[in-house]
């Protein structure tokens, strides 16, 4: 476990975020672009837990907890309210929302 | 055996967020049993618990402590903005009592996440460690992120709920990973902890650089800032205008209550990586916020980038730093929430269901219809606009003086002339209402009374804070300094002439 260095664990959560970013700004579906944010927040918790581990410290380990919940209230959310517009709109694609728009 | 003095000491200075969290619940249990049409009753149970709070907060000032295992932080910062947060949350139940019967909001379900969300903002700012600041921030935006998508037969409601969740998600998992990386280079989440650590070697550390710059953008999309404000002026449009106004305000003010205690109070000794970024973010909110409100026609769009260069305004005093300028920014948001939510009362009144009188040209001829209204709405402009003796004057002042004490003279000259350049937008829904004829519609409706309250309480704010403003100015100086560290205070009352 510890024979893992610091430095691989925050490169490869950096690059999960990095992934995370991308599908945000590139898809155009918004469940993508909703899983995609799921993805960063999943990318913080593991920067959190071996950071923690690294420090030796709880704090990290307990947010981790909260970050995880946090993410499920907002999939609630987030579902709930991407049902609503496919209702009003039968569309699930960021590019046909143009109601509001200078 | 229990001892109880102890007990009240954690306890007390928490009770207006229990009374605002059991309200919540309340309101969302009594009202399983109550018809969509007769939520009235919900709306002053709502209004009830806020004012509660509001006499609860005001004895939290003078006070100073930290409670839970150092997560909340007890002093007059905390109240001023608990009490700034809580004159927004009611002027917006005044004006939503009217608007939830005649657009027929689930009563229930409105009232209790408006509750929420205040919890969520009084978190904000009473939270002393960023995990706090997270959870509270979440808590405000999950409740408002449905608030806005709230008419659901509207199209354009759904649609801002959409964007306004996908991009306040996206700046969550920025703030989230800042937090992180801040949490790796100082091996804390204490705010204070944090404070202490930050000297020497690790001010250059690029973990927490790092972690400062993710935070900043984090931030900055909650406040709306430039190049984070994409999603303000749809949200703003097509939300229910209550939200609409209560996101304006509420949200801004618990933003930037996060935001200061962050970074002016607490990531202070790092101000040097993170000024020059700051600077350029403010001239460019209030530039581009400006702008862009001049070629609006639907008023709530246009009071969107207001808000946005509002935002900027405050950021020129965030930028420049030191318990001048922090108190600055406390005044201005307190007076800003009365202005703001002022102007969004009388859009409310005027409206009617399908979005008709949201446009400018709808309010040409208003002072022959409704002189009151009209000149209850020129007042509220004026004083965005800051023309004294009103509460945008003299906030702006502050926000401007404290900015050339410390010597930001150039980003204090593109404020002022920003807020030059916004006299356009502003008068010209003056000239509409007084000088030109026409309108939408013939027939006076007559504002039920809670409106017509909000519209008054306002009116009184904006002008009682901005023609006496000694004693909210000096709250607000000593409600900044409460949250500095002793060290600091002396320091900075050293150094002042």
């Amino acid at each position: 476990m510890s024979s893992i260095p610091l430095t691989w664990l925050l490169g490869l959560s950096a690059a999960i975020f990095a992934i995370g970013v991308a599908g945000m700004i590139m898809r155009r579906n918004i469940l993508v672009m909703f899983m995609s944010i799921e993805l960063m927040l999943n990318a913080v918790n593991l920067a959190f837990i071996a950071l923690a581990h690294r420090l030796g410290s709880m704090d990290g380990q307990v947010i981790v907890f909260f970050v995880m919940t946090v993410a499920a209230a907002e999939a609630a959310v987030g579902l709930g309210i991407i049902i609503s517009i496919f209702r009003n709109r039968e569309t699930v694609q960021a590019d046909d929302l143009t109601l509001l728009r200078w | 055996m229990i001892n109880f003095s102890q007990i009240n000491l954690v306890w007390l200075p928490v009770l207006p967020l229990v009374v605002i969290a059991t309200a919540a619940m309340v309101v969302l249990l009594v009202g399983v049993r109550v018809d969509d049409e007769e939520s009235d009753g919900l709306g002053w149970l709502a209004l009830a618990s806020i004012v509660i709070a509001l006499v609860l907060a005001l004895g939290i000032f003078g006070q100073s402590g930290i409670a839970f295992a150092g997560a909340i932080a007890i002093d007059s910062f905390s109240a001023f903005f608990e009490l700034s947060i809580l004159i927004a949350a009611a002027l917006t139940v005044l004006m939503s009592l009217d608007y939830a019967d005649e657009h027929r909001l689930p009563g229930a379900e409105y009232y209790s996440l408006l509750l929420f969300s205040v919890l969520g903002m009084m978190l904000m700012a009473t939270a002393s460690d960023l995990i706090v600041i997270f959870i509270g921030l979440e808590t405000m935006s999950l409740a408002v992120y449905v608030l806005a998508g709230l008419l659901r037969r509207d199209p354009r409601s759904s649609e801002a709920a959409i964007k306004y969740f996908l991009l306040g998600a996206f700046s969550t998992g920025f703030l989230l990973y800042g937090i992180a990386l801040i949490y790796g280079a100082t091996g804390t989440i204490k705010l204070v902890a944090i404070h202490a650590a930050l000297t020497g070697p690790l001010l250059s550390n690029p973990l927490l650089l790092l972690g400062l710059g993710l935070m900043l953008i984090g931030f900055g999309f909650k406040v709306a800032a430039v190049p984070f404000h994409m999603w303000t002026p749809d949200v703003y449009e097509g939300a229910p205008t209550p939200i609409t106004a209560f996101m304006a305000v509420g949200v801004k003010i618990a933003a930037f209550a996060g935001f200061l205690r962050v970074f002016m109070v607490q990531l202070g000794p790092a101000s040097a990586a993170w000024t020059d970024v700051m600077w350029a973010i403010s001239a460019l909110t209030m530039t581009v916020g400006n702008m862009l409100a001049i070629v609006q026609s639907n008023i709530k769009r246009m009071l969107a980038y207001s808000a946005i260069a509002h935002a900027g305004y405050i950021l020129v005093a965030l930028t420049a730093g030191g318990p001048q300028a922090g108190g600055a920014i406390l005044y201005y948001l307190l007076g800003y929430a009365f202005t703001n939510l002022g102007a969004f009362a009388v859009v409310v009144a005027l409206e009617r269901r399908g979005a008709a009188g949201d446009q400018i040209a709808d309010y040409r001829g208003l002072a022959t219809r409704q002189p009151l209204m009209a000149a209850a709405m020129a007042i509220f402009l004026l004083s965005l606009l800051g023309i004294p003796p009103l509460v945008g004057f003299v906030g702006k002042f502050y926000l401007f003086n404290a900015a050339v004490h410390r010597g930001f003279v150039g980003l204090v000259v593109i404020g002022v002339l920003n807020s030059a350049a916004s006299a356009y937008y502003y008068l010209s829904v003056v000239v509409a209402m007084y000088m030109q004829e026409g309108g939408f519609l013939e027939e006076t409706r007559r504002s039920r009374p809670a409106l017509v309250a909000a519209i008054a309480i306002a009116l009184i704010g904006t002008v009682l804070i901005g023609i006496y403003p000694e004693p909210y100015f000096t709250a607000a100086g000593n409600a900044y300094q409460s949250a500095m560290s002793p060290e600091e205070v002396h320091a900075a009352t050293a150094m002042a002439p």
